[in-house]
Parts: C-alpha cells; sequence; structure tokens
C-alpha cells in the first residue's frame, strides 16, 4: 500500500492479511467481486466451472480480509479468512 | 485440524446448500441482500429457531425458501398477514419478511400500512428493483416515470412510491434504506432491525439485470456503481426527501428509529388487565 | 371472567355458540374482518380469547384475516376465522395455500345471499359450490351445515376435530338464519368435549420430511420453533417440503391431497337419516333448509306418501355411496336448498338414471316454507 506519508504508527500496527476461499461451481459470473475488491486481488479466470461461468481467481496477494467480496457475492460462492500472522514476520 | 473445519462459507449453516444453486440471475442482488439478512441473524446471537422467514411471491418471495430456518413461502403479497398471525400467536418469534417491491408495495401494499401502523414486531425487508422480475420485466409500484417495462413500452406515465415516506406515514418506528452494494451497513442495520420492537421497515436498492437494466439500456455495473457514485448517506432525513432520483442524488440511511408499544404487548396488556 | 367451557344451558344465537364451540374445541386464534351476518362470531371470539390465553385480531381485510390464521396455525394454535358471502370470495386465496400447504383452519361462512354484495341481511344457501371449487385447482375439503345454534356449537367443535385430524380447511356453511337464531343451546361439561389436536413430529430433526404422510395419508406437523427448519410453499411441493416443478411431482402432491380425505370418508362423513327405511321419496336437505324438511316429511307421511329426510351434516365430502345405495330403492329426491340448484345436482349425479330428481329452492332472501316442500312431493310422486 502506498501512503502519501507514512503513518507515526506503521509499525506498530499489524496489518492483517487475508485468504480468498472460491467455491468455484457456485459462481455465476458476475463479477461483484472482481469489480468491488478495493485491492484487485481476484480476475476472472479462463476455466469454466461446472455451469459455465468464469469463476474469479485471485491474482494478487493483497487481501487484507475485509470480506467484502463475501458479502457481496449473491452465490455464497466466495469467503475470506485471516491469514494467522507467521511470528517474525515483517509488516508489509 | 481447525483449518479443515473452516472450510466452509461461514453461511453454510443457515443456508438450504441442498437448494443452492438459487434462481436468482447472474448479477441480481437479492442473493447479496439475502445473505446479509443471514449474516444479521448470526450478527444478533439469538438462537437460530427463535426466526423464522416470510416470503410472499417474486423473485425476492424466494428468499425462504434457501433459509434454513422455519420459512414460509406465502402467497402474493400476503406475507405481511400471514407474519402478523405468526407474531401474534407467538410473540417470542423473530419474525422476518423478506420480499419485493411488488409483493409489499402493490398487491400487499394494504397489508403494510396496516402492519405498520399496529407497529406489529416485524422486519419487513423490501428488495426494490424497480420492476415485476419474475414474470418478466412489467411495471412496478417502484418504476421510475418514463422507465421501459414490458406493459409501458412507451415509458411509464405513472410515478413511483416513496417508499420510507409510506413508511414513516404509516407508523412504522424503525425506516432504513441501503443499496446492495452497502453490505456493511445493511448488515448492520437489518441486525438492529431484527433487535428492534415494532415494525421496522428496510428498504434495499438491488437490480434485476435481465429485466430491468437490459431493457433500459442501462449497463449493470453501471447501475451498480451509482449505488456508489449517486448515493448520500444522511441519518434522520426528511423523509419528503427520499424519492428515487439518481440525478439529485438518493438518500440512505436510518430515517426513523422510535419506540412505541408493539401490537402483541398491547394486546398481553388487555390480558393481563382482564385476567386482573 | 368467564371460563373456557361455558358448561350449562344457555339462551344464545347460533353465530355465538359457534364462537363458543370453537373456545370449547381449543381454537386460540382468531383472525377476522366484520361482515353482516356473520360478525357476531368475531365479536364474541374478542370478547373471549384473551381471557383464555388467545389472540383476536381484526384485519384490514378477508384475505389478511384468514391468511393471519395459516401464520398462526404454524405457530402450534387451532385457528378460525369467520365471513360471509363477500368476504368468503376474498378468502378463497388463502383457502388454496391452507389446503396445499395441509394447514389446518376453521372457516365459518354465514351465507348470504348474493352474487356480490347481495342481500347482507338475509340467508341463501348458495356458496356451497363455492365451498367446495371455489379455490383454483383441484383440492378436497370438509365442510358441515349446522341446523341450530346447538349444532353450531357442536359442528365447530366436530370442525376443529376434523381439521386437524386432516391437517385441511373445514368449513362451516351456516346461514343468516341459523346464524342469527337463537335457541337453547347445551354446553357440556369440558372433560366430556372430545377434542382432537394434531399430531407433531417424533424422532431426528435432519431426517424429518414435513409432508411424507403416516398411514391415514396425513403428515405430522411440526409448530415453528420445533426445530425442524421446515419450509412450507404454495408451490407444488415434495415430501420435503420443496418446490419441484415436474408433472410427477404435481401428480403425487394433489393425488394425496385428494386421497387423504377420499379414503377417510367413513370417519369424515356424517348425515341423519329421519324415516328412511321404507321411505319412496326421499327430501335431501342441510341446514336450515333441513329444519323445514322435517315438517314437510312428517306433513307427507300423514298424507300417506312414504317420505324420508337425508339430511346433510357434512356436505362436502358429497356423500356419493348413500345417494347411490338410496337410488336402487326409492322412487325419487327432492333436494331442498336455499339456491337454485347446487347440492340438487350432486343428488342428480349421484342417483342418474335409478330415481328422478327435483329441486325445491329460490334465489335467497327467506326460508323455504315446508309448503313448497309438500308441494313438490306431491309433484314427484
Amino acid at each position: 500500500m502506498k501512503y502519501w506519508r507514512a503513518p507515526l504508527d506503521i509499525n506498530e500496527i499489524p496489518i492483517v492479511r487475508g485468504i480468498v476461499h472460491i467455491i468455484a461451481d457456485r459462481c455465476k459470473g458476475c463479477g461483484y467481486c472482481i469489480e468491488f475488491c478495493p485491492r484487485e486481488v481476484l480476475a476472472f479466470s479462463k476455466e469454466f466451472n461446472k455451469k459455465g461461468y468464469h469463476p474469479p481467481m485471485v491474482v494478487s496477494d493483497g487481501c487484507l480480509n475485509c470480506h467484502y467480496c463475501e458479502q457481496l457475492c449473491p452465490e455464497f460462492a466466495i469467503y475470506t479468512e485471516e491469514v494467522p500472522p507467521v511470528a517474525g514476520s515483517p509488516s508489509p | 485440524m481447525a483449518k479443515a473445519k473452516q472450510r466452509v462459507h461461514p453461511l453454510e449453516d443457515l443456508i438450504r446448500t441442498e437448494r443452492i444453486p438459487h434462481i436468482w440471475c447472474p448479477g441480481c442482488g437479492v442473493g447479496t441482500v439475502f445473505s446479509a439478512c443471514l449474516s444479521a441473524i448470526k450478527q444478533t446471537g439469538i438462537e437460530y429457531r427463535k426466526f423464522t422467514m416470510v416470503s410472499g411471491i417474486g423473485c425476492s418471495g424466494r428468499g425462504a425458501g434457501y433459509a434454513r430456518l422455519d420459512s414460509f413461502h406465502t402467497t402474493h403479497g400476503r406475507a405481511i398477514p400471514f407474519a402478523t398471525g405468526i407474531k401474534m400467536a407467538n410473540p417470542e418469534l423473530n419474525v422476518i419478511v423478506f420480499s419485493g417491491d411488488g409483493d409489499l408495495f402493490a398487491i400487499g401494499g394494504n397489508h403494510f400500512i396496516h402492519a405498520a401502523r399496529r407497529n406489529m414486531d416485524l422486519t419487513v425487508i423490501c428488495i426494490n428493483n424497480f420492476i415485476y422480475g419474475m414474470t418478466g420485466g412489467q411495471v412496478a409500484a417502484t418504476t421510475p416515470h418514463n422507465a421501459q417495462s414490458a406493459t409501458t413500452p412507451y415509458g411509464n406515465p405513472e410515478s413511483p412510491f416513496n417508499l420510507p415516506l409510506l413508511a414513516i406515514a404509516s407508523g412504522a418506528t424503525y425506516v432504513a434504506r441501503w443499496t446492495m452494494i452497502h453490505t456493511r451497513d445493511l448488515t448492520d442495520t437489518f441486525a438492529e432491525a431484527m433487535a428492534h420492537r415494532g415494525f421496522s421497515f428496510i428498504e434495499v436498492l438491488s437490480p434485476c439485470p435481465i429485466n430491468y437494466v437490459r431493457r433500459n439500456k442501462v449497463k449493470l455495473m453501471d447501475l451498480v456503481k451509482k449505488f456508489q457514485t449517486h448515493t448520500i448517506i444522511r441519518n434522520d432525513a426528511d423523509p419528503r426527501d427520499l424519492d428515487l432520483d439518481f440525478e439529485k442524488g438518493v438518500v440512505l440511511g436510518k430515517f426513523v428509529d422510535i419506540d412505541r408499544p408493539t401490537a402483541d404487548m398491547l394486546y398481553e396488556e388487555i390480558r393481563r388487565r382482564r385476567a386482573g | 371472567m368467564e371460563p373456557k367451557v361455558l358448561t350449562g344451558k344457555h339462551f344464545i344465537n347460533g353465530d355465538v355458540a359457534c364462537a363458543e364451540g370453537a373456545i370449547a374445541a381449543g381454537c386460540t386464534f382468531f383472525g377476522g374482518y366484520p361482515i353482516t351476518p356473520a360478525t357476531e362470531v368475531a365479536e364474541r371470539m374478542a370478547e373471549r380469547l384473551p381471557d383464555v390465553g388467545g389472540t383476536f385480531i381484526q384485519m384490514e381485510d378477508e384475505i389478511a384475516a384468514i391468511t393471519s390464521i395459516l401464520g398462526a396455525a404454524w405457530t402450534g394454535a387451532k385457528v378460525m376465522t369467520a365471513t360471509s358471502g363477500p368476504g368468503f370470495s376474498l378468502m378463497m386465496e388463502s383457502v388454496g395455500l391452507a389446503v396445499v400447504t395441509e394447514t389446518p383452519c376453521v372457516v365459518v361462512n354465514v351465507q348470504r345471499a348474493g352474487p356480490s354484495t347481495g342481500l347482507p341481511t338475509m340467508g341463501a344457501q348458495a356458496d356451497m359450490m363455492q365451498a367446495r371449487w371455489g379455490s383454483h385447482g383441484d383440492y378436497e375439503i370438509i365442510a358441515m351445515a349446522p341446523a341450530s345454534p346447538q349444532e353450531m356449537f357442536d359442528l365447530t367443535i366436530e370442525a376443529f376435530n376434523l381439521s386437524e385430524k386432516y391437517r385441511v380447511p373445514v368449513f362451516i356453511m351456516s346461514d343468516e338464519v341459523v346464524g342469527h337464531m337463537s335457541e337453547k343451546v347445551v354446553i357440556p361439561e369440558a372433560s366430556k368435549i372430545h377434542t382432537v389436536s394434531r399430531v407433531r413430529p417424533v424422532g431426528r430433526k435432519d431426517r424429518f420430511k414435513p409432508y411424507q404422510p403416516l398411514k391415514n395419508g396425513v403428515s405430522p406437523m411440526p409448530a415453528i420453533g420445533d426445530g425442524f427448519n421446515i419450509h412450507v410453499t404454495g408451490l407444488t411441493h415434495d415430501e420435503q417440503g420443496y418446490p419441484v416443478m415436474s408433472v410427477d411431482t404435481q401428480k403425487d402432491m394433489i393425488s394425496r391431497l385428494l386421497a387423504k380425505i377420499r379414503n377417510n370418508i367413513e370417519d369424515i362423513i356424517r348425515t341423519e337419516g329421519y324415516l328412511l327405511k321404507d321411505a319412496e321419496m326421499i327430501v335431501v336437505s342441510y341446514g336450515v333448509s333441513a329444519r323445514t324438511s322435517y315438517t314437510a316429511v312428517d306433513e307427507a307421511r300423514r298424507m300417506g306418501i312414504k317420505a324420508g329426510l337425508l339430511r346433510l351434516i357434512t356436505v362436502w365430502p358429497f356423500p356419493d355411496h348413500i345417494i347411490r345405495e338410496l337410488a336402487r330403492r326409492v322412487k325419487g329426491f327432492v333436494t331442498v336448498e336455499i339456491n337454485m340448484g347446487q347440492i340438487s345436482r350432486e343428488v342428480e349425479r349421484c342417483a342418474g338414471a335409478n330415481a328422478s330428481c327435483c329441486l325445491v329452492g329460490h334465489a335467497g332472501g327467506t326460508i323455504i316454507t315446508p309448503d313448497e316442500v309438500i308441494n313438490r312431493i306431491k309433484e314427484a310422486v
């Protein structure tokens, strides 16, 4: 993330990381998760699911576990989970 | 181990997964609003079996059929009187009416105003997609003036309801409006409305990608983005300013949240008085 | 405060007796809407229900009235509504919902002359076919026709019992005359009143199928909050209660809805015979018209005509087998009813070519006199 100035407590605030789970066969390809992801983590995949839609795929590791894709998805086809912080790893 | 257990959608326990995929079209907002409703049920922390969901007829009316609760898919327009019977016969239950604009405000309009007047303790969620979706896009009581529909091929000569104004004038004690992309506010509002004692009404603007959006030559993503860019959050706004004018900016927020004795409380009071 | 069952002798009208029957049967929810000549049922229920822990609500119209009782029924309550012609027409939508969702409920129709607003304060029996066929689609219901305030009490209890047992709407097809007539009504002790309640499901909640019938064709019915997570829909549904849009599911569902009534007619149908044994001319009647028919039969006997009376206590399901059997040995049937020919057609259908059939009826507004019946019997002989 780019800041116009670094927050004073940037080194103290742990930044949450998320992992995106996609239940591909539930997807109907509306694209809301892709369009509205604030971190542009998702894109349409080239693959077809069993209903014939292109489900989303994860294209970056920038997920912050905001759950917006999960909440927007009309199909219960995507959700995010927090990645447990690895001890000793620096904040991104 | 813990990870394996987590590998299901967080709402899995509240969905009738055996009925998924649901009937809603790709891009239809009903699924999103339904998801927010289930999240809100979770958020309240109230035991699931204390909830029941009642729907009428229409696309949104299919909601009840996907909730893993005691759920009722009634006749067109009659979700509110059915829910009224449930609530009055068992006030312990948290009764959610999940339905659409045509169901609640055209064929069911009379029931709506009377339930609001009685302050019947229901949470009424109205998905307003401006059209009769299930029957193929006919004009609704919420279709904008001049809009195209299957039964207004030359533009809609009529004007739509201002639903929050109608709800407030009828006596609703909790009134709010969001759009389907305001998922967090929507979930919090639903949860607050479920906890509210009295008649709660939440209007949720939502796109009908096939029968409204396409027919009116709008792009689905453009309409949904308008929900973000052409809306203003103004709590306690004057209800007369709540008409749906995207050019002027559609007002969202919570407009009413007041306490008034509910129908079931007042009836119980009569029972108590009679018992001396 | 009055007790739940008003044991003793009373001088009350039919509408009030009906309300007392409902309370005695265990009714705890009434959704109503005022309409002449059924209003007194609602008024009495409004007075009585809060005292027995029940709920009365006056809804915004008859559509809401009947729909509210269906919702209430799913909380486990015994429920009732009461109306007359115009309201009965509005209720037809939810009659269908009650049938297809198998929601027990009692619907009272204190009939007045129609069509439309008709004669609000004057009686008729012209909604009999509407009770049978008024909602769209194929279905079976039960309808009873009380002939006195006493029967308004007794049959309302019966109606609740049948409704609970078969999970079907049961109609009390009364009329303005019986509804507004005051007579002695004897209410027995509470312990002497037989009441039936719906069967509730037991066993594993996750394997429960809400529309899987027991031996008698009826499924156990849970209440909201029992933890079965049932889904109830007016759409054609499978045994799980889920909508399935298929020819086979439709066939299965409709067949079951019909069978649970048709296979139990012995248990459901109630008739009363008077001087039937050697009768050659049979008067078929029900409700208020049966009262005058008794006098007519007695008079005909005095004239030497072998007349008898078959009084229908339940009108629907129709007692086909009884009429068919009688038709083989009698000369003819005279159906007496305050309409231009409704149940008379059923009698004709069952009698076929075996016996002559005719109607004593008129367009409504007053009762049928014994003289009209006697004259017709004489002609028919």
